[in-house]
């Protein structure tokens, strides 16, 4: 009886070590392990034994069971460890294959530059005002301190609605609209279409935007409007960016600035891009003019402010280098799919 | 503004370069836009002395000339022309020197005979004979200067001069002028200003028993002030005078026209010259135009006048139109004996009106319409007078005729040095702010400031004295610094909303774009809308660029459209684009603003789009927003769009927009070759219905039980009517109604449609029977029953 008992761990272990399927195995365990398998059959013989033979007889054939168990195991791990070597290697595919399309839309550059400029003032506590794009005269012009025969109206070309009514030439009359409205503290911006009758070419068109800024508080400083828009110019272009100031004159701000940003060309030695003057121009700003303020019921002896005029086209152009305005208003997806 | 740097030097030796003195001018408040260095483009051209000429051996026409340019050897050069002789002092080009148009010169043979360079005529230089009035057009120039052999040619012919061009804004007219930007110079450099000492020698005889003036309209003529001249001798100005004019951009004509030139370049006030002879009743009159009468300018061209116009009249006619343009023979001819100088000042507005209703904005109108200093006509006439006597160009008469409308009764300001300190952020004694102010003409007294009169235009308030502090205290030196305290800046839940509504629709493949706000009015014919729309009322621009853009839209379907044909005509083959634009609604009246509504626009076409994929972008990006409950309703009536394949959206009662194929015809318009697929939505409208409150619902713990639904319809009865009913019937215990697939064919009744839906049902609490779900869809097919919709069999 032992040299059968032995006999059969042999063989199983023999036929497990050849097994390759799941299948053969489970018939293997049957053989076996099972109600009706081998070892099974032995067992079933050892009422015939001595007394002294049956402890050890049974101790072996616990030990047999355990080592086929054993086996079984170990034969089941290989196997499933090959089926899945096998599998993976026939589903091997070519990753250079292309993707499946998810097709996205993209923001206009426009509105790309746009949502920066608002995020870095909304980031200082800016809020961002709206108005009219058909405004009336008074807003676009008298409140801002520029009366019915004032020349500077002769530079920004109007296309009129009715002798009062008009297409806003700038975004400033967005800045009376909040005065009168709000008291201050004032921190906007309004960015927004403004219209003017230049016919279309590569650096005019009739259609641009512009981003109004408008800072009214006690206390507010030349000082404070310089250092804000350096922030802001640090902040779209980079800490290295180096900015000048110099004298300009805007009716409703006195003083009044132009902003310029030394040339990233040539960094201010002069070049083609920027006309030999190695300062490109950025922005127009100033201290609100008090008579401004006044217009909107705002005391000039107590509040101060500064207001800036950032031409959006004007930076997007320079950013994604577009050569021609025209491009922005044209829409044509090879364009858009760029930026 | 153009400044000659050597005419800027007779008032102010700023002692720096080209370069250095732009950048502090542009630093201090004037503009510089480039300065150029004159006739920069000859090289290697000098003075020469012909010393002999010979013959040329084989030409006739040749002669070879030996010329001494101040060094050991004379140079030999050939030439054809026919006016050199001997001791001729000639502008001589050597080998390898460039003139005028980049002509290059270079040592040759002419004829066998060796040639070493040219000899010039005035246009080779790159000048004419009015800016040399000796010499002749065809020729070597014949050199009439105090000049040397070898002296460099443009030394020589004083073509050395620095042009700076200035950007002048407008609030500066006093700048427009040689001594107003001597005087910024002298105030940015730190130098003396040496202004011109304004004498009259000799003056014979009264002006006023020759002359009489009247000023009939003294709001518009605020000065007019009349000198006289008399035994005229027409001549060319000296050189100097020349070479100002001529760096100014002023071409030099002679004395008379020069001397007037010369003292609206330096003083920055237009002068007239009317011939004494044809001021009719020896007379001078300023008056408004009469109705019906007219003028032919120094141009030849006959201009009607109109009542508002401003004319300088004799006893009969107008002769000239106040501070525009001069008569026809009311300047300097060659017969002039006697002149009358006119330095007058004229309100700009009038100016401004008169030259633009005449087409004609001249020099002189482009300054007086700054409103021009009326303090600065009596000297500026004296210095013109003064320039007669020096240049010889006629004798003074006595005396002036000046009528004074204005007074010089000066502006004044409060002196707040505190003030402007904390305006501008910086920390300027005092005695510094009087210092600035003084050099730039400023008079500081008791706490008082005197703005001189050439200010009195853009000086009126404290702020704009700080404003000349800050240009000469430096921009750049202030300090910058961040502005104080905390402050509340967010987008309103409106503009998060905008943002998102562009995200979602990006995120649908759409390509955000921009268009024009302004269309043609015809547009509205291209889309299709009926006549009688009130869509067609746009506002009007009453000066429109052109046609195209002379009405602000009241819908944005066609810049919509016009993309998607410039898409398609340009190749792209399918796209998906979105504006979120403006639509400009007028009022009642013109005089009251219009409404501006804000509308997304989706616009499509391709392959793979159609009405469903549209509807699709639209229900997703509203689902995501927050804005629930939104029907479409078939509407068979909108022209611009398939009559099958349009809808209009509701949420409840309200049409938000609308939605469909654009028509046939509409496509034709536009000459898209390929359906497209327009959407419409009102921001304000879909923003107020959206629903901002999210509370969390567990998710479900109880299985769900789904059945399917094959309904058999009326092809007529939309899909929303059937899955209404399904909904009424299947009530609470619905969770979700799906539609999988619609059928129209063999099996199917002519007229009928097949449509499949699976519901899902659950209940929050408990598994659902067998026997809930059943009465569920016996509910449904009750409901079913009664739009006409049956179970197919």
């Amino acid at each position: 009886m032992k040299e059968q008992l032995e006999q059969i761990r042999l063989e199983a272990k023999k036929a497990l070590e050849l097994c390759e399927d799941p299948k053969a195995l489970e018939e293997l365990r049957i053989r076996y392990l099972g109600k009706k398998g081998e070892l099974t059959a032995i067992l079933k013989q050892m009422g015939k034994l001595s007394a002294e033979e049956r402890p050890v007889i049974g101790q072996l054939a616990n030990q047999v069971r355990a080592e086929i168990e054993n086996d079984l195991n170990e034969a089941a791990e290989h196997i499933h460890q090959h089926l899945l070597e096998k599998k993976l290697a026939s589903e091997t595919i070519d990753v250079t294959l292309p993707g499946t399309p998810c097709p996205t839309g993209k923001e206009h550059p426009l509105n790309i530059v746009l949502n920066e400029v608002e995020d870095i003032f909304l980031g200082m506590g800016f809020s961002i005002a709206e108005g009219p794009e058909v405004e009336t005269d008074y807003y676009n012009f008298e409140a801002l301190n520029l009366p019915k025969d004032h020349p500077a109206r002769d530079t920004q070309d109007t296309f009129y609605i009715t002798e009062n009514v008009l297409l806003r030439t700038q975004t400033s009359p967005v800045q009376v609209r909040v005065m009168e409205k709000q008291q201050p503290p004032i921190r906007i911006i309004a960015p927004g279409r403004v219209y003017r009758s230049d016919a279309v070419d590569a650096t005019h068109s009739p259609l641009f935007h512009q981003i109004e800024g408008l800072v009214v508080d006690k206390g507010i400083t030349m000082a404070d409007l310089k250092g804000t828009l350096e922030i802001f110019i640090k902040r779209l272009y980079g800490e290295d960016s180096v900015v000048r100031f110099r004298p300009h004159h805007f009716p409703f701000t006195e003083p009044s600035a132009e902003m310029d940003i030394q040339c990233f060309n040539c960094h201010g030695e002069g070049c083609p891009m920027c006309k030999n003057e190695g300062w490109i121009e950025i922005l127009g700003c100033g201290m609100v003019h008090p008579k401004v303020l006044s217009n909107c019921n705002i005391d000039p002896e107590e509040y101060s402010g500064f207001a800036f005029g950032i031409g959006l086209e004007r930076i997007v152009m320079r950013r994604f280098a577009i050569n021609d305005l025209r491009l922005l208003y044209e829409n044509d997806l090879r364009f858009l799919d760029q930026f | 503004m153009d400044l000659s740097l050597r005419w800027l030097a007779d008032y102010v030796e700023t002692g720096v370069t080209p370069k250095q003195f732009c950048d502090a001018m542009t630093m201090s408040g004037s503009k510089v836009e480039c300065y150029n260095e004159e006739a920069d483009y000859i090289s290697n051209v000098v003075v020469g002395k012909i010393i002999k000429i010979e013959k040329h051996p084989d030409a006739d026409k040749l002669q070879i000339c030996q010329i001494d340019i101040g060094r050991e050897e004379p140079v030999q050069i050939v030439t054809a022309a026919q006016n050199v002789y001997e001791g001729m002092m000639v502008p001589a080009a050597l080998d390898n020197s460039t003139l005028a148009g980049g002509v290059k010169i270079k040592k040759g043979k002419l004829r066998g005979v060796p040639s070493n360079g040219m000899m010039c005529s005035v246009s080779e230089l790159g000048v004419t004979v009015h800016d040399f009035p000796y010499a002749i057009e065809d020729g070597i120039m014949d050199i009439k200067e105090d000049c040397k052999p070898g002296d460099d040619i443009r030394t020589a012919l004083g073509l050395n001069d620095v042009c700076v061009e200035f950007e002048i804004t407008s609030n500066r007219p006093d700048c427009l002028s040689v001594l107003g930007l001597a005087r910024e110079a002298a105030a940015t450099f730190g130098k003396e200003l040496h202004l011109p000492e304004v004498k009259i020698e000799n003056e014979t005889g009264d002006i006023n028993e020759l002359l009489s003036v009247e000023v009939k309209n003294p709001t518009l003529c605020r000065r007019y002030v009349a000198r006289m001249i008399k035994n005229i001798k027409v001549a060319p100005s000296p050189r100097w005078m020349r070479e100002r004019l001529r760096a100014s951009g002023v071409r030099p004509i002679n004395n008379l026209v020069d001397i007037t030139n010369y003292v609206m370049l330096e003083y920055g006030q237009p002068m007239h010259a009317f011939d004494y002879k044809y001021l009719a009743g020896n007379k001078i009159v300023v008056r408004n135009a009469e109705e019906g009468e007219s003028i032919t300018t120094l141009d030849g061209v006959e201009r009607k006048l109109s009542p508002e116009m401003l004319c300088i009249c004799d006893a009969e006619k107008p002769s000239c139109v106040a501070g525009v343009m001069g008569g026809e023979y009311s300047g300097i001819q060659d017969d002039t004996n006697m002149v009358v100088f006119e330095s007058a000042s004229f309100l700009g507005s009038s100016v401004r009106t008169t030259a633009k209703k005449l087409g004609m904005r001249t020099e002189s109108s482009g300054r007086f319409e700054k409103n021009l200093d009326s303090r600065m006509c009596m000297e500026a006439v004296n210095r013109a007078c003064q320039l007669v006597e020096m240049l010889g160009a006629g004798e003074v008469i006595g005396g002036y005729i000046d009528i004074d409308n204005e007074g010089d009764e000066p502006y004044t300001v409060e002196f707040c040095p505190e003030w402007t300190n904390k305006f501008l952020g910086i920390d300027l004694p005092a005695e510094k702010m009087v210092e600035i102010l003084e050099k730039i003409g400023y008079k500081v007294e008791n706490g008082v400031i005197t703005v001189p009169s050439f200010r009195a235009g853009d000086t009126r308030h404290k702020a704009d004295i700080a404003e000349e502090i800050a240009r000469f205290y430096g921009y750049d030196v202030i300090p910058n610094t961040a502005v104080q305290g905390a402050s509340q800046g967010a987008l309103t839940l409106r503009q998060q909303f905008e943002k998102k509504l562009s995200r979602l629709l990006m995120a649908n493949g759409c390509y955000e774009v921009q268009t024009y706000s302004f269309i043609s009015p015809k547009y509205y014919d291209k889309i299709g809308l009926p006549e009688d729309s009130g869509l067609r009322r746009s506002v009007i621009i009453t000066n429109p660029l052109g046609e195209d853009t002379s009405v602000m839209r009241t819908t944005c379907v066609p810049s919509m459209l016009e993309v998607v044909a410039r898409n398609y005509n340009n190749r792209n083959v399918a796209g998906r684009f979105f504006e979120l634009g403006t639509i400009y609604l007028p009022a009642e009246s013109a005089d009251i603003l219009p409404e501006e509504r804000g509308v997304a626009v989706i616009g499509s076409y391709g392959e793979k789009e159609d009405f469903f994929a549209m509807k699709g972008i639209i229900l997703e990006a509203l689902d995501k927003l927050g804005v629930y409950g939104v029907e479409f309703t078939a509407n068979k009536e909108n022209p611009t769009f398939h009559r099958g394949r349009c809808a209009d959206i509701f949420i409840g009662e309200k049409k938000i927009g609308e939605i469909g194929e654009i028509a046939p015809a509409v496509l034709d318009n536009y000459g898209i070759g390929t359906r497209a697929y327009v959407a419409t939505l009102d921001i304000a409208d879909i923003f107020d219905a959206r629903i901002v409150e999210k509370k969390f619902k567990p998710t479900p713990k109880f299985p769900a039980s789904t059945r399917d639904l094959a309904i058999i319809c009326d092809d007529e009865l939309p899909a929303a009517s059937l899955e209404k009913a399904i909904r009424q019937g299947a009530g609470k215990l619905l969770e979700k109604v799906e539609l999988f697939d619609v059928y129209k064919g063999s099996s199917i009744a002519e007229g009928k449609k097949s449509v499949a839906y699976t519901m899902t049902l659950r209940a929050a609490d408990r598994t659902l029977t067998v026997e809930e779900c059943d009465r569920a869809v016996n509910k449904v097919l009750k409901e079913l029953a009664n739009i006409g919709a049956e179970l197919r069999s």
